[in-house]
């Protein structure tokens, strides 16, 4: 599974700009990132190139941070694709806490990330069905080095 | 007109006299009849018929919100459970709440101080009067009650709250004396000025504002906008509620009924008397009650009194305004709060001790409001959105269990409240008070 940092952030000026500094000053690369908003405070989630030392520089500046695994699958960026995908999700009635996507190659491929609410027995018989549905489930590294 | 002339104008010697006869009285009393207090002077030696003037006071014990918590619930009374007629409770410091408890006599008491209040105010028994303190476990509102039905006035107990319909009844009924807390009338007059309306054109003439304390531009501004005069009301539960010091129509401090609640102004620190006029910590020692009467009760409250007769002819001694506290409590839209109160339920919730920060403020509405800042740390920190939201509102619900106060409970990044020498500063009130 492919990793994720999410960091506990205040909705106020200035909160992205000292997180996206520490990583600039790390060198370490986003591939992506999405907020969750809840008025006063937000959940930042980053897909990044390096997640452990993105995780371990972030918490070691004190910021309640957390790396947790999600699902992301690769997309082919066609009419219906993303649809396929949902469809194959509610029809084994599972539910999606959180999700974004992102094109990677604009008209070729795109990436679904996931959190989802199941549990192992479920979470695997889906696995089978999204690869015979021929969708791709990234793994680390293929992540991060796209 | 001043409600009992007869001793609200005793002359000084014979108010002393009055006062010596009744601390001797009381004495025998609680000694014979409260076991807390008998161990305490047996321990010090005291004879209690050696108390025969009011100048023996300096020898007696002070007894402390703490004792009230040690002795909960009924230790610290005089008279036996089913002599009481009525009780109330407020939350206390930790723990145990604090409880009180009035006999047939003490409740005659309470409505004659709160009558006496009410006159001191300028009411008449002619007047309507709307009560707007909270009716229940809170004395406010029934202590208003009691004495607003001894001297025979016109009681609209609307209890706190429902600003629309408070607005309505003094439309339709004109009441000329409101009673409740002094950010809320600023409110009311707030909401009638939003309904369209002239709030200098209330019925309203009187207002008695207590509970919490307020300063003189406060009560200049409650007094141009809703042009009425607005007085001060002082008490406190463990004494008598609502009833114990009120101003008259001269505003130069608040007339203590010293003939039943005998005032002393301490050295918080060393517990020796201070000069006549210096700030210190008020002590008030309740000559006449029956049920839970206390000897030498810290209030924590710091005041100054003056002993002159005033201009309106009453010869008790005044009160300052309240100028501060000697402990760290808190009072929010009336309600006494401590921190430690809010720390304990921080600590209650998944048995970590967050570092918070209790801010104070009065919005736009006039009331106060309680922001409650919790630092995130690893312990309570969660991934998930939906946890960070559950923590949030539990925190906020368990504060409204514990102190009946609504709290806006904000997660904070860790690091962002200021330590100083390590210890975080607890409380912030941005109130002009």
């Amino acid at each position: 599974m492919a990793k994720q940092i999410n960091i506990f952030i205040e909705n106020r000026p200035g909160r992205l700009e000292s997180i996206t500094g520490i990583l600039s000053e790390n060198n370490i690369n986003i591939r992506a990132f999405t907020i969750q908003d809840r008025g006063d405070f937000g959940l930042i989630k980053l897909i990044v190139d390096k997640p452990q030392q993105a995780h371990l520089i972030l918490a070691d500046r004190g910021l309640a941070c957390a790396l947790k695994d999600v699902l992301a699958i690769s997309i082919p960026d066609k009419p219906g694709n993303l649809h396929r995908l949902t469809k194959i999700l509610s029809q084994q009635n599972v539910n999606i806490v959180d999700t974004y996507g992102f094109v990677l190659e604009p008209g070729s491929k795109g990436v679904c990330c996931l959190e989802i609410q199941t549990d192992d027995d479920r979470f695997s018989r889906l696995q089978d069905l999204l690869a015979e549905e021929g969708f791709e489930i990234l793994e680390d590294q293929q992540l991060y080095e796209l | 007109m001043i409600w009992k002339e007869d001793v609200e104008c005793l002359p000084i010697c014979e108010l002393k006299q009055l006062q010596g006869d009744r601390l001797a009285k009381l004495v025998k009393y609680v000694y014979s009849n409260c076991k807390v207090y008998k161990d305490r002077f047996d321990q010090l030696g005291i004879i209690p018929e050696s108390i025969k003037q009011i100048d023996d006071i300096g020898r007696l014990p002070f007894t402390t919100k703490l004792d009230m918590r040690d002795h909960y619930p009924y230790g610290l009374f005089s008279a036996p459970r089913n002599a009481l007629n009525e009780i109330h409770v407020s939350s206390g410091t930790t723990g145990n709440p604090t409880l009180v408890g009035y006999t047939k006599e003490d409740l005659a008491l309470w409505s004659d101080v709160m009558a006496r209040t009410i006159c001191c105010a300028g009411g008449h028994p002619d007047d309507i009067i709307q009560i707007a303190y909270g009716y229940g476990l809170f004395t406010g509102g029934l202590g208003f009650h009691y004495g607003a039905l001894e001297m025979g006035l016109t009681i609209i107990p609307t209890s706190s709250g429902q600003t629309r319909r408070q607005i309505k009844i003094m439309q339709d009924f004109q009441p000329r004396i409101l009673c409740c807390t002094p950010s809320y009338a600023l409110h009311m007059a707030e909401e009638i000025a939003a309904l369209g309306l002239d709030p200098r054109k209330s019925s309203w003439e009187i207002g008695i504002f207590g509970a919490e304390p307020w300063s003189e531009p406060m009560r200049q501004e409650i007094e141009s906008k809703l042009g009425i005069i607005a007085t001060d009301v002082y008490g406190l539960s463990e004494i008598i509620g609502p009833g114990v010091a009120q101003e008259c129509q001269y505003k130069d401090g608040l007339h203590i009924y010293s003939d039943v609640f005998y005032p002393e102004i301490i050295d918080p620190d060393t517990g020796k008397p201070v000069e006549e006029g210096q700030d210190g910590e008020l002590v008030i020692t309740t000559l006449t009650k029956k049920g839970i009467p206390l000897i030498r009760y810290r209030t924590r409250d710091i005041v100054s009194i003056n002993h002159e007769k005033c201009r309106c002819g009453r010869t008790s001694p005044r009160i300052s305004k309240i100028k501060g506290r000697t402990d760290d409590m808190i009072i929010i839209r009336g309600i006494n709060v401590f921190p430690s109160q809010i720390e304990h339920v921080l600590l209650g919730i998944d048995g970590v001790e967050p570092h918070y920060q209790i801010v104070i403020d009065r919005g736009a509405s006039h009331l106060d409001q309680i922001d409650i800042l919790v630092e995130m740390s690893p312990e309570i920190f969660s991934d998930e959105i939906k946890q960070l939201e559950s923590l949030q509102k539990k925190i906020k619900q368990e504060i409204m269990a514990v102190l009946s106060v609504s709290a806006n409970v904000k997660l904070v990044e860790p690091n962002t409240i200021a330590r100083s020498e390590g210890k975080a500063k607890r409380v912030i009130d941005k109130r002009e008070i």
